[in-house]
C-alpha cells in the first residue's frame, strides 16, 4: 500500500484526463473505463483515443498499441527473475506490469527479492486509482477543465526523479547509465522523429544498460 | 466495435507482459546478462524523466522542468516519494496560476 501510494497519486490526474480525452473523442463512460481495465498502459490509450478520433481503422490502432507497449517485455524480464513465488501465483502479476510499478518494484525490492504480494498490494493500489480516475474523468467530462488537471501530470515525473534520486548518490554506475539514457533517448527522438515513444525506451535501455556492463562493479548489489 | 478493438489492444499488451514470466524466470543467464538486466530500471528512469518532462506540463517546458529540479532538490533531503509527488504537483499548480511559461 505505502508503496503504492506515490503511483496512486501520479496516476489520478493522468486517469482523469484519459477520461475526459476519451469522451471527447466520442467513446462512452464504459468504453473509457474498459480501455483503462483492460488495457492499462498510460500513454497508448492517449494515442489510441487521438487515432480512433481522426477516423484511423482497427489494425492501425492495435498496432501502435503493441509497439507502444513492447517495452513492458523488457520489464517484465527483470521483475520475473526477482519476483519470489509459485510460477503460476507470480506469473498472475504480470497484468500489472507498467513504467511504474516497475520501476518502484525493482528499486525497492530487497537485495534477496521481493514478495509476491508485496507487488500485488502495490499493483492493486495502482491500478483502481487508474480505473478510478478514468470513470471519474469520463463522467464530469463536461464539468472538468482539462487545463485544471493538465498541470498535475506532473506528479509521475517527480515519481520516477523521486526513486533514482537515492539510487544514483548511492551508486555512481546507476547515475552515470540513467544520464547517459536520458541524453541517448532525446538525441533519438530529435534525430528521428518518426521513432515511438516505446522503441526510443527499448532502444535507450537495451544500449545504455549494455555499456553499464562494462562500468567497473564497486559495491553495486543484486 | 470498440469493444473489439479493446480486445485487440488488450492481446498485444499483454502478451508481451506475461511472456517473460513464463520463460525468464529459472532461466540461467550467464553473468553479464545478469549484470545487463540490472541496469535496465536506472536505464529506463533516465529515458521516462528525459525529454517527456518537457512536455509533462502542455505548452510549459520551462514550468516542467522547474519541477523538475524542484523535485530533485526535495529527493536530496526527502526519502518520502509520495511527499515529493505532492511537492511537484502543489509548485505546478501554484506557478501555473502565477503565469509561468
Amino acid at each position: 500500500m505505502s508503496n503504492g501510494a506515490p503511483i496512486a497519486l501520479g496516476y489520478l490526474p493522468v486517469a482523469v484526463t484519459f477520461g475526459i480525452l476519451g469522451r471527447q473523442a466520442g467513446l462512452s463512460v464504459a468504453e473509457v473505463t474498459g480501455m483503462s481495465a483492460w488495457v492499462y498502459a498510460g500513454a497508448s490509450q492517449f494515442l489510441a483515443v487521438k487515432m480512433i478520433a481522426s477516423g484511423v481503422g482497427f489494425f492501425e490502432i492495435v498496432l501502435a498499441t503493441f509497439i507502444l507497449n513492447f517495452r513492458h517485455f523488457l520489464m517484465s524480464t527483470v521483475l520475473a527473475r526477482k519476483i519470489e513465488g509459485s510460477k503460476p501465483g507470480v506469473a498472475a502479476l504480470s497484468y500489472w506490469v507498467t513504467d511504474e510499478t516497475f520501476v518502484v518494484a525493482s528499486l525497492h525490492a530487497r537485495p534477496e527479492g521481493l514478495s509476491a504480494l508485496g507487488f500485488l498490494t502495490m499493483a492493486l493500489t495502482a491500478y483502481l486509482s487508474w480505473l478510478t480516475g478514468t470513470f471519474l474523468g469520463g463522467m464530469f467530462a463536461g464539468l472538468i477543465p482539462v487545463r485544471i488537471v493538465d498541470g498535475m501530470g506532473i506528479g509521475l515525473y517527480a515519481l520516477f526523479i523521486a526513486l533514482l534520486i537515492p539510487s544514483a548518490r548511492k551508486h555512481w554506475q546507476f547515475a552515470l547509465v540513467a544520464a547517459a539514457s536520458a541524453l541517448t533517448a532525446w538525441g533519438l527522438s530529435s534525430l528521428l522523429p518518426g521513432l515511438s515513444e516505446g522503441w526510443t525506451l527499448i532502444a535507450a535501455t537495451l544500449g545504455v544498460s549494455a555499456l553499464g556492463t562494462l562500468l567497473p562493479d564497486g559495491e553495486i548489489e543484486k | 466495435m470498440i469493444w473489439l478493438l479493446l480486445a485487440g489492444m488488450f492481446l498485444v499488451t499483454y502478451i508481451p507482459r506475461l511472456v517473460p514470466f513464463l520463460f525468464a524466470r529459472q532461466l540461467d543467464l550467464p553473468p553479464w546478462v545478469q549484470k545487463w538486466l540490472k541496469f535496465f530500471p536506472y536505464a529506463a528512469l533516465g529515458a521516462l524523466i528525459f525529454p517527456g518532462i518537457l512536455t509533462a506540463v502542455p505548452g510549459r517546458p520551462v514550468l516542467a522542468a522547474g519541477a523538475g529540479i524542484l523535485a530533485t532538490v526535495g529527493a536530496l533531503f526527502i526519502r518520502n516519494i509520495t511527499v515529493i509527488v505532492v511537492l511537484a504537483i502543489a509548485a505546478v499548480l501554484l506557478l501555473q496560476g502565477l503565469g509561468m511559461p
